[in-house]
């Protein structure tokens, strides 16, 4: 009980000062809405009531975010466009591919630079160079050029979530392919072991921590190229679309639910990789 | 496995001298190391650090390469008795995997020179036995103490059977009590294999304990400045150290790393 009590105490602590910012956000728009409705002297607490519920607040209230998020997710059919449910799953489809696809090609690049001294030099600049474009610019790019190409729905979205997320994945398989000391590499020398009996039996185990660590970025930014992928082609839905239909129409409350949904999205699927990472461990004999 | 009864001595050194290229000049880690070590010598290479006596083990293994002079193991040269698996070598630190158990370090030679399943569980159970750990085998390393630790290390190297032990100050970083006792066992293990083992370290009365050829060492060029060949008897209990016999042998030691004079030469 005790960890959750600093956690509740944040949650309410934010609650409550997004509730007293509510009011002056959206306080000028509802001055005019009672001018018009010819409405006088109304109360302090009325007025801060109506500063919660309005239709496209500035501001939405928290209340309005969960029931927005409840109506369209439990109370919907999922299957709907309309569901929230739905667009998330869209979303999750291609940031697990690209995540997938980004993790491989992570470990496969790391594999070429730590055996090969040429390629750490010649390819290592290129691999930071391209995390500093930035992933707006590129996003469409993509999504429109295999579009021309006739490659639509997932995979151009989840390529963008592999070029956000295979960067991790190579940072850190390069430094744990890396971490045997000279000792242990001595010790399958004796043995005259292969390259091959030397990445499978020590390089790769030692890695194993390092994967797992890159891989919790990796997956939540895998979320966010998704998530930019979809703002480029709203034709197959997703949390992107959503944010962005929200966003033409001034539908606040759709916007911050959709936000909500991805970031919660986000931390379940770092919490999988994190409860991934306990099986290993375990499966390692790690000191608990 | 191409060690079938050969007569010549199992380690051969002649005019064998390694130099290291450095930024501040060349550093002569071994200059004219004469060396025969014959089947079943236990041979201790004693010397302050810098003398080259790592070195020399790493050089027989492989690890290092001369640069002048010649060496050969079991009338090979060192790259193919490595490639025959001639030797077992046994670090200053124990090196076990942390994410493989004590049985599963054991079988990792085992695994890399393609024992099958069943040799592997027979040799796993014979070395764990033979250093004292059976019982052990589904523990993971940090489960045992530095002590234990160290002797999984030595069942690892004698897992697949090679007739040369190489053994690096493999108890320097254990205390007195432990090392002694581990001196002890190791003698055992000695005696019930016939190996031939080549242990450096920088303990007198550990060399003078375990080794029936003592190789004293000094630095700046690492070279060798004595071979005493040992006078105690094959059968030796923990206090023989107390003996005129065992002291006599110790002070040659301490006088022949004297000679060396190697302290005032440092800085």
């Amino acid at each position: 009980m005790t960890r959750f009590i600093p956690v509740i105490t944040v949650l309410l602590a934010i609650l409550l000062l997004w509730y007293v910012a509510a009011i002056p956000m959206n306080a000028p728009w509802q001055q005019t809405l009672n001018q018009r409705a010819g409405l006088e002297g109304v109360g302090p607490l009325d007025f801060a009531g109506q500063t919660w519920s309005q239709d496209k607040p500035l501001l939405p209230a928290p209340h309005q975010v969960v029931g927005e998020i409840w109506q369209a997710t439990i109370g919907t059919d999922i299957a709907s466009k309309r569901s929230l449910a739905y667009h998330a799953g869209v979303t999750l489809a291609s940031t697990l591919l690209g995540f997938a696809l980004g993790t491989l090609l992570g470990i496969g690049l790391a594999l070429v630079i730590v055996h090969n001294d040429a390629s750490d030099r010649s390819l290592m600049p290129w691999i930071i160079a391209s995390q500093t474009v930035p992933i707006l610019a590129i996003a469409p790019m993509v999504v429109v050029g295999l579009g021309a190409v006739g490659v639509t729905g997932l995979l151009p979205k989840a390529l963008i979530s592999m070029y956000l997320s295979f960067f991790p994945v190579v940072v850190g398989m390069v430094k744990g392919l890396r971490t045997p000391e000279a000792i242990q590499l001595d010790l399958l020398r004796t043995y005259h072991a292969s390259s091959w009996q030397v990445f499978a039996k020590l390089r790769w185990p030692a890695s194993i921590p390092f994967l797992f660590a890159s891989m919790k970025v990796g997956i939540a930014i895998s979320l966010i190229g998704a998530v930019v992928g979809e703002l480029s082609n709203n034709a197959g839905g997703g949390l992107g679309v959503r944010l962005l239909t929200g966003s033409y129409n001034g539908q606040t409350i759709q916007i911050w639910a959709a936000l909500f949904i991805a970031a919660a999205l986000a931390a379940l699927l770092v919490v999988a990789v994190g409860g991934a990472e306990r099986l290993a461990n375990r499966a390692m004999g790690a000191r608990p | 496995m191409a060690q079938t009864t050969q007569p010549g001595p199992v380690v051969s050194a002649q005019h064998l001298g390694l130099t290291f290229p450095t930024n501040d000049g060349d550093v002569i880690a071994l200059s004219d190391v004469n060396l025969s070590i014959e089947k079943g010598e236990f041979v201790s290479f004693i010397g302050p650090s810098g003398c080259g006596k790592t070195t020399f083990l790493r050089t027989i293994a492989d690890l290092e390469q001369p640069t002048s002079g010649t060496l050969t193991i079991n009338g090979q040269t060192p790259a193919n008795a490595r490639k025959d698996r001639a030797y077992g070598y046994v670090f200053q630190a124990p090196a076990l995997y942390p994410w493989r158990t004590i049985a599963k370090n054991v079988a990792l030679p085992l695994e890399i020179m393609g024992y099958s399943p069943a040799q592997q569980e027979e040799r796993i159970a014979r070395t764990m036995e033979l250093v004292n750990l059976s019982g052990f085998e589904q523990k993971y390393p940090w489960q045992l103490s530095g002590g234990m630790q160290q002797r999984a290390s030595i069942a690892r190297a004698l897992a697949f059977d090679a007739d040369l032990l190489l053994m690096d100050e493999p108890f320097g970083a254990l205390d007195e009590i432990v090392r002694d006792h581990l001196n002890a066992e190791l003698l055992k293990l000695w005696a019930r294999t016939q190996k031939t083992i080549c242990f450096v370290t920088h303990s007198i009365p550990e060399a003078v304990y375990l080794s029936t050829k003592i190789v004293v060492m000094s630095p700046r060029p690492g070279r060798v400045t004595d071979i005493i060949e040992s006078t105690l008897p094959p059968e030796r209990p923990l206090d023989i150290r107390e003996t005129p016999e065992f002291l006599r042998l110790a002070a040659r030691v301490r006088d022949g790393l004297r000679a060396g004079h190697s302290y005032e030469e440092v800085l």
